[in-house]
């Protein structure tokens, strides 16, 4: 099993006042794997990820990003670091164009400075156009190219969320976060959707996703964790999953 | 708009707009010099609210952070140009030395009795990058708290230094003398450039010679504070249009996302506010040696509100729609002054509405109305798809939920 | 101690003023989050119309106990500071609700630079000697002096403090402003006129600047147009230390800073061997505002919920 652990998560805990939001939660997540966090509403699958990216705190937990401890202390740093993210309502930068978005993205892998930017001296000129031309071909391969210098805000809702994708995948990440990123689509844009999902995963790139349509995450990811109330309640492949009574009474709402 | 500026879209549009108004600005002080030299001084200020307005773009308009204290910067520059460039320093040296000794005397070697006698007098190469400098320094101190305050706090806290830099202004000249107080710094030199001083020789009534040509300080002041303009213009603009350019939209549309995005937030604010603090400075220190005076009247709120102001009527983050906004405010009250007083000598026997309150209502009504009917300002940005060569089809409606 | 007691009792009397007007920013923020920049000047406003209206009554009624004259001015304030700060809500705040942040703020700023201005126009430039219509005898406080001026008005203040808590406390009107102040779409649901709400918020933080504005007049003996803006911040910065949004918390936040600016004006040249005198005193209010925001952004008494992602 020469496997690479991308992302390996363990012991996360997470209070809010008197809510404990994330109890205990691991996670491990193989290279090039699609791997799903699924749970009803208020499970703490957003609140896991913020805490990953680092927009939250954790009480306790450890961080690991390719074999190597991260501290996700900082969205930056973790951005830095490798896990780039989507959100749940999109956030995209509204006024500035899906290419300025997408160019956005590679900020975090380019360095010109203020005197780049000044007396655009020619390695700052070499990097502009590469970023330019890294941003195109993301634009392309998530199926939105023509719209490149369309104001994102314009654009439908399907694909802002490629977009958003298009510009997660531009910081060159070793894990892809998506939340939600299927919400609101009817069922050919979630087709498109999961073409796209896989298409990335061909490329080697490893995904975390977390989604409401079950049947969805069942045909699309090749592991599961089930959060209730925070928990872990069940990992594993989709099949098993499926079977497990606990998670069935999670989602039929059983003594809730 | 017929004037055109996009070079990469149409170039010899944008040339030629570019040609016009070169022409028009040349020509302007010579044409201005037969209706009296008022009118050039008029626009010499106007250049340097120019200045001042493009440095607030940067921090308001690219990324979003409402500066109301940003004639702090202003003023830090010429009082910086102050010490550096009149009798000043003597007499700071000599009262550090009555004060406390032990400390003015130490400066006193270290500075030597020429200073003592009478001040620090570098020339202005010098000068202008080292209150650039200092600008940028105080930006980035007054900026560091105001990292993670929202808009309004923001605006409120900027506006608190503003004031205490005010403040402080004003009260050191007690128990040491640094900026004489209230009475300001005089006698401040104007700029020399290559040996000619722009103020004219002593008894030539403010008119330079050089060789059999003879040119109004004004205008001399005139070509100068243009082509800082051009300067700052050309600098903000390859800003804009950069890594960090985008950085600031990124942060002014969505921190959260931008941070995510791996911007590290905190350092491209700090740069927002210190580049645009430097073109304060700059300014400031024109300001400082143009007027030959420093006081700390000249850097009131009413004075970082006015800024502001022609920033948001222009059309914030819009360099053009800025440069508009600047021209608008600062020189329309002077030419409604001309205006409106005469005539209202004539119809009512005397003025009602001065000048003064007439600017002022003036700034208030552009704020309100402009925020109330034309929010994007007078000349925004063109909308990408508006651009008569846009190679896209017309806009999909949206198939979804809208996004947030 | 002499000093001591006597810079409380300056304190005290600055920081009901502030404490009055704090409460109209903190009620704004309460059910619009926004901050009413044009504040101060509503304040400025209701000193210039106490004025008018105390001069007059000089002439029109000069044995008139100076009480009842004060009364009289305050109540002839009121109305206009009312009148001007629901138009400033109508007509600026009203169709601004829904537009990005900086939009409401600077046309704030724009309204408080007219309303100086009109204010410039009908009262002139120059400071207005405010007349002094109680006995100039003071009272003595172990060992310091009050005015009969400021005794009136601390009374004035925590009369109108007292009904604001009534008001808040025991009214239907009272209940719907808390109401809209915790979840504006839920006292909506509940049957809440938001809109009556918001007039009804201006309305009473209007009230609440004229009682302070005619008593900052009478307190410093003079008025102009420029003298709400420095008044107005320092508020502002109070209410931040009670806790923006927090009624009891603006009062607290105002009187505390009061004492806080009166104590360090007095101290701050022994503190500091000298260097910085008592003309600092203006910096100490944004002072408390840079700390507070930065250590304890919610106040003393607030509980604003962070930001979720």
């Amino acid at each position: 099993m020469s496997e690479q652990i991308i992302l390996k998560i363990a012991g996360v805990n997470k209070r809010f006042g008197g809510l404990q939001a994330l109890s205990n939660v691991n996670i491990e997540i193989a290279k090039g794997q699609i791997y799903g966090l699924i749970g009803p509403n208020g499970a703490g699958k957003t609140t896991f990820f913020n805490v990953i990216t680092g927009l939250y705190q954790p009480d306790t937990g450890s961080f690991e990003l390719a074999g190597k401890p991260y501290s996700p202390s900082a969205p930056h740093e973790v951005a830095k670091a490798g896990i780039a993210r989507t959100f749940q309502n999109i956030r995209l930068f509204s006024e500035m164009t899906a290419l300025e978005n997408v160019m956005v993205g590679r900020h975090v892998r380019t360095h010109q400075g203020v005197l780049g930017a000044i007396f655009r001296y020619k390695a700052a000129r070499k990097e502009e156009q590469e970023i330019r031309d890294r941003a195109m071909e993301l634009l392309d391969f998530v199926g939105i190219a023509k719209f490149a210098d369309r104001t994102s805000r314009h654009l439908s809702y399907g694909d802002q969320r490629r977009l958003e994708i298009a510009r997660a995948l531009a910081t060159d990440p070793q894990l892809l976060a998506l939340d939600e990123p299927a919400a609101g689509m009817n069922a050919t844009e979630k087709l498109g959707l999961r073409e796209l999902l896989v298409k990335i995963k061909g490329e080697g790139k490893t995904i975390l996703l977390i989604e409401h349509d079950v049947k969805l995450m069942m045909g699309l990811c090749d592991r599961l964790t089930v959060l209730d109330y925070g928990k872990p309640i069940a990992e594993g492949l989709p099949a098993e999953i499926q079977k497990n009574p606990a998670v069935i009474e999670a989602y039929l709402g059983g003594g809730h | 708009m017929a004037l055109h500026f996009d070079i990469k879209k149409n170039p010899t549009k944008a040339y030629t707009s570019f040609a016009l108004l070169a022409v028009v600005a040349v020509a302007f002080p010579f044409i201005a010099a037969n209706f009296g030299n008022s009118w050039v001084r008029i626009i010499d200020f106007a250049l340097l609210y120019i200045m001042l307005a493009l440095g607030l773009n940067i921090v308001v308009g690219f990324a979003g952070l409402l500066d109301l204290g940003y004639i702090a910067f202003y003023a830090v520059g010429a009082y910086t140009t102050a010490l550096l460039a009149s009798p000043q320093f003597a007499v700071v040296l000599e009262s550090f030395v009555n004060q406390y000794p032990p400390i003015g005397n130490f400066l006193m070697t270290v500075f030597g009795p020429e200073i003592a006698q009478n001040g620090i007098h570098l020339s202005v190469w010098l000068i202008v990058p080292i209150a650039a400098a200092v600008a940028a320094f105080f930006g980035a101190l007054l900026g560091a708290p105001t990292l993670k305050l929202r808009g309004d706090y923001l605006a409120i806290v900027t506006l608190g230094f503003g004031e205490i830099i005010r403040i402080f202004l004003n009260n050191l000249n007690g128990p040491v003398n640094i900026t004489n107080g209230p009475q300001g710094i005089n006698m401040i030199e104007p700029i020399r450039i290559f040996g000619v001083s722009l103020a004219g020789e002593a008894g030539s009534m403010a008119t330079i010679q050089i060789g059999g040509f003879s040119i109004p300080s004004v205008n001399a002041y005139y070509f100068l504070f243009l082509a800082l303009c051009i300067g700052i213009v050309l600098v903000t603009s390859r800003l804009q249009h950069s890594r960090l350019g985008r950085a600031w939209v990124a942060i002014r549309e969505d921190e959260i996302a931008a941070k995510a995005m791996g911007i590290n937030t905190r350092n491209v604010k700090l740069l927002a506010f210190s580049m645009g603090a430097s073109f304060g400075g700059i300014s400031g220190s024109m300001f400082a040696a143009f007027q030959g005076f420093v006081s700390p009247e000249s850097f009131t709120l009413m004075e970082s509100i006015i800024i502001l102001a022609m920033v948001v009527l222009g059309g914030m983050g819009h360099i053009p729609g800025v440069i508009l906004g600047s021209i608008i405010l600062a020189a329309l009250p002077e030419v409604l002054r001309h205006v409106v007083e005469p005539v209202q000598k004539l119809l009512f026997g005397h003025v009602i509405i001065d000048a003064e309150i007439l600017r002022q209502l003036l700034y208030g009504l552009a704020m309100v109305l402009i925020m109330l009917n034309r929010p994007a300002g007078l000349w925004p940005a063109p909308k990408h798809e508006d651009r008569p060569d846009a190679d896209i089809d017309k806009p999909e409606r949206a198939t979804g939920v809208v996004a947030a | 101690m002499d000093t001591l007691i006597q810079q409380i009792i300056n304190g005290l009397v600055l920081g009901s003023m502030y404490a009055l007007i704090a409460l109209g920013y903190t009620m704004v923020y309460g059910v619009l989050s926004l901050i009413n920049f044009a504040h101060g000047e509503v304040l400025m406003i209701g000193a210039m119309v106490g004025l008018t209206v105390l001069k007059i009554m000089q002439t029109a009624a000069p044995d008139m106990p100076g009480i009842f004259k004060l009364v009289i001015a305050i109540a002839a304030a009121i109305p206009v500071c009312v009148i001007v700060n629901v138009l400033i809500e109508r007509v600026a705040y009203r169709r601004l609700r829904n537009a990005p942040r900086l939009a409401p703020l600077i046309t704030a700023i724009g309204i408080g630079i007219l309303l100086q201005t009109f204010a410039m126009m009908i009262w002139g430039r120059s400071p207005l000697p405010f007349p002094q219509v109680m006995s100039s005898e003071p009272i003595h406080i172990g060992g310091a002096l009050i005015s009969q001026t400021q005794v009136m008005l601390l009374v004035l203040a925590v009369i109108a403090m007292l009904g604001l808590v009534f008001l808040i406390e025991k009214t239907k009107m009272g209940r719907a402003m808390r109401a809209t102040s915790e979840n504006p779409r839920v006292a909506g649901l509940m049957g809440v006129d938001a809109n009556k709400v918001i007039v009804a918020t201006f309305a009473i933080g209007a009230a609440l600047a004229a009682v302070a504005g005619v008593m900052w007049g009478a307190n410093y003996s003079s008025a102009q147009f420029a003298m709400g803006f420095l008044p107005g911040l320092k508020a502002f910065s109070a209410a931040v230390l009670g806790g923006i949004g927090n009624i009891y918390g603006a009062m607290l936040g105002g009187i505390l800073l009061g004492v806080i600016e009166s104590l360090g004006a007095g101290y701050i040249g022994d503190l500091t061997g000298g260097f910085l005198g008592s003309h600092y005193q203006d910096i100490f209010a944004f002072v408390v505002l840079i700390i507070v925001l930065t250590l304890r952004p919610s106040g003393i008494m607030g509980e604003r919920v962070a930001d979720r992602a």
